[in-house]
């Protein structure tokens, strides 16, 4: 027990509805499913683009640059930044196609040139706020446990519109400190592993589980203002 | 384990990274524990909401300007 109140009620039922479209996450199916289902003419369009067929390119480009968006969006948290990260990464995903080998899916590829690019934006304009160089103080291991603790009401996300849910996210990842919420973009929204997030972020294995731990409990937290039972439905901010 | 070993091991767990004896460990303590077993549920129920996030439909005016600078870029004119 944590010694803080808890609220009778069941454990949150198996996802159902609009999560079940998602990916399941359990200790007994721990696979994660592509965030993007790679389309088989992908490997054709890659080929041809680095042949200098621009077109086969600039089709890649309208396939992922939603994708890519939200990326540099949610990492930058600035509209010029996001923007600027997005053209740029296309601009050098292109010039280094040739360096594209093809032991991973383009899309992850692409995503860790786009990280890089909303990355160093990000540190332009928060130089004293974000700094993967410097290790995060974990401080005492007790501070990880909840310190406020209700179930959840059953489903509430059901009660939220598609595009509620997308201002929920949105506003919850704008409040976490860009070192957590860095890792959890890459790893949880653009479904990278976790290797490939140590390697795009250039930090080791163990710092991005430390990171990622800590950026899960906090959203977990922090969505709980919404889903808790008892609380009223929030009205997420524009 | 305890609740804070529970914790501490939250993350490897949900994604199926636990080794066999530290996981029959954690479910062990998860079915006594009842407030882990909700930290559990809504840590995984976070991450499944966060997971359906969608992408952001580019402003029309934003994907004009995308492809016109990569056809710039790549010395295509315009289509």
């Amino acid at each position: 027990m944590f010694g803080v109140i808890v609220m009778s009620g069941n454990p949150i039922p198996p996802p159902v509805g609009w999560l079940a479209r998602t990916r399941t996450l359990s200790a007994s199916n721990p696979h994660r499913l592509p965030s993007t289902v790679v389309r088989e003419d992908e490997p054709v369009l890659v080929a041809a683009a680095k042949k200098g067929d621009t077109a086969a390119f600039e089709e890649l480009v309208h396939r992922y640059e939603s994708k890519i968006f939200r990326l540099t969006t949610n990492i930058t948290h600035n509209r010029e930044d996001a923007e600027d990260a997005m053209q740029d990464a296309f601009l050098k995903a292109y010039a280094h196609l040739d360096g594209f080998q093809g032991d991973s899916r383009f899309y992850t590829w692409l995503v860790r040139i786009a990280a890089n690019e909303a990355l160093m934006r990000l540190r332009k304009r928060r130089p004293n706020q974000f700094s993967l160089d410097e290790p995060i103080e974990t401080g005492n291991e007790s501070e990880l446990l909840p310190r406020e603790l209700q179930d959840w009401r059953p489903n509430p996300e059901k009660e939220y519109s598609d595009a509620e849910r997308q201002r929920i996210v949105s506003e919850v990842i704008q409040t976490l400190e860009p070192d957590y919420r860095v890792v959890l973009v890459l790893r949880d929204i653009e479904d990278l592993s976790t290797q490939e997030t140590a390697d795009t972020l250039g930090l080791s294995v163990t710092a991005v589980k430390s990171r990622l731990l800590r950026a899960r409990l906090k959203l977990r937290e922090k969505l709980d203002r919404y889903f808790r039972q008892g609380a009223p439905r929030q009205e997420a901010p524009n | 384990m305890n609740c804070k070993g529970v914790i501490r091991e939250i993350s490897n767990y949900i994604d199926g990274e636990l080794d066999a004896v530290a996981k029959h460990e954690l479910e062990h303590h998860l079915t006594e524990c009842h407030d882990c077993t909700v930290v559990v549920d809504q840590t995984k129920k976070s991450i499944e909401i966060l997971c359906d996030s969608q992408p952001i439909p580019l402003p029309v005016e934003l994907s004009s300007r995308l492809h016109a600078a990569l056809r710039e870029k790549l010395g295509k004119k315009p289509s």
